[in-house]
């Protein structure tokens, strides 16, 4: 069969309402400080993974509450849990814990089990 | 003393500065074009920051002006005022013409009329309400969505008619960010099983004990915040809402369905204030507002000898700040009247 270049582009629309946001509901009802996000980015300042590669924990726990999981699940794994962030976070949020919750959950696979 | 004061408008910064005039011994007429006093006031509910009754307020300030020095005129509409050497003269539609030694503006605010955003559907779609709407719910008791379900996913929209050239209104009304939150942080207490999703440009919780409000909101209620204006809002088949907003932190456009949205309506310079302006020249700005003789030290003081400002009809304040106003602009009359100073 002949290949005329066509192709379905994937909306790039976060469909909140159908996204799953299980693993972020496994960390809010475990380290409730995950919603005091401001999202004000100094986690994402001055974390050193960040410095190197493209990682940035204000980006991925913004994408964790609105359920882009798949955006999450292999990037989480560059966090060193080195804990600078949580030093400077200024609305107290346990960023390190947050991310020891988002393996866990990605790990126990935790769709529909909170 | 003698002395003799008009209050143009009997809200709570018109109230307040009649009510401090009365007890300072000048005899004040407060003009209200309403059949009632209060204002805005009337229309809420609960006040930020610590949730108290706005009937705590209105009582408040009725005892402002039960003073025997005030007389109250209901139901009469201000034309113009017009000055003859010291004395001024405040013409009323009627006819009355009340003579004064000095003036004061109070004549507030006017909501923003959100269907002037098309886009948002207000006056389309049965289930957009303003924030005004929301506090008469609030008041009723009750937040029911139109067919009368309980709405289990809420949708605030800041910054309706404020922070947009489109509509001419470039300046923040500094309060919606606030009412949102706490309007969101109702909603909960209404229906905890609600999930509530602010959509705003910037936080602005410039005001006392804003912050901790918004610190509240995501601790205790778990509000959601995204950060985008809402572009546009339709509706399904199901007769719910649809919105469009680009999550600006994600980066990425966002849809979402809601079963009600709620606008948070800015604040305007009055009609019946831009009209007095207008009529007997003062000053006005380019937000519309009436224009302060300086920024600084004269923020009750208008280009006219003997008229002076109180509360919003300046700037979008909220009541603790339309009272400090009201009063500032007592003190401005006193010493004017006093000691003839401008």
């Amino acid at each position: 069969m002949e290949k005329f270049g066509f192709t379905l582009l994937k909306e790039r629309h976060i469909n909140y309402d159908a996204n799953d946001r299980s693993i972020a509901e496994y960390i809010d009802s475990r380290e409730p400080s995950f919603r005091l996000c401001i999202e004000c980015g100094c986690c994402a300042a001055t974390c050193t993974t960040g410095n190197y590669t493209h990682f940035s924990l204000r980006e991925l726990q913004i994408f964790l509450k609105r359920g882009e999981n798949d955006l999450v699940r292999e990037n989480i794994k560059k966090c060193m849990l080195c804990g600078k962030c949580i030093l400077v976070c200024p609305r107290g949020v346990n960023t390190r814990n947050v991310v020891m919750l988002a393996r866990e959950a990605f790990q126990k696979n935790v769709k529909n089990a909170v | 003393m003698s002395g003799k004061v008009v209050v143009i408008g009997g809200g709570s910064a018109g109230m307040e500065c009649a009510g401090q005039l009365a007890k300072a011994g000048f005899s004040v007429t407060l003009i209200e074009k309403k059949l009632t006093t209060g204002g805005h006031v009337n229309n809420w509910y609960h006040l930020f920051p610590d949730r108290r009754d706005s009937i705590e307020v209105i009582r408040y300030l009725e005892k402002q002006i039960g003073h025997g020095n005030v007389t109250l005129l209901t139901g009469k509409t201000v034309n113009n005022i017009m000055t003859d050497h010291n004395t001024l003269i405040v013409n009323t539609t009627d006819g009355d013409e009340i003579y004064a030694d000095a003036v004061v503006m109070a004549t507030g605010f006017d909501l923003f009329r959100s269907e002037r955003k098309e886009e948002y559907g207000y006056g389309i779609y049965d289930n957009v309400i303003t924030s005004a709407d929301l506090e008469a719910m609030f008041r009723k008791g009750e937040v029911k969505r139109v067919d009368g379900r309980i709405p289990e996913k809420v949708g605030m929209v800041h910054c309706v008619g404020s922070r947009d050239e489109k509509v001419g209104n470039v300046y923040c009304s500094k309060l919606c960010c606030v009412t949102a939150v706490k309007q969101a942080m109702e909603i909960k207490k209404h229906n905890p099983d609600a999930r509530v999703f602010c959509f705003y440009m910037d936080m602005r919780m410039g005001g006392a004990l804003y912050e901790e409000l918004y610190r509240e909101s995501q601790e205790k209620y778990g509000i959601n915040y995204i950060r985008g204006k809402v572009s546009e809002v339709s509706e399904n088949i199901n007769n719910r809402l649809v919105i469009k907003v680009e999550d600006t932190l994600a980066g990425r456009p966002l849809r979402m369905e809601l079963d009600m949205l709620v606008l948070m309506a800015g604040m305007e310079m009055s009609q019946s204030g831009a009209e007095i302006a207008r009529s007997s020249g003062i000053a006005t700005g380019e937000n519309r507002f009436f224009a302060p003789a300086d920024h600084h030290f004269g923020s009750n003081k208008s280009n006219i000898k003997g008229i002076f400002y109180a509360g919003t009809c300046t700037a979008p304040m909220n009541i603790t700040e339309t009272i400090s106003h009201a009063r500032a602009a007592a003190a401005d009359v006193i010493d004017y009247l006093r000691n003839g100073s401008r």
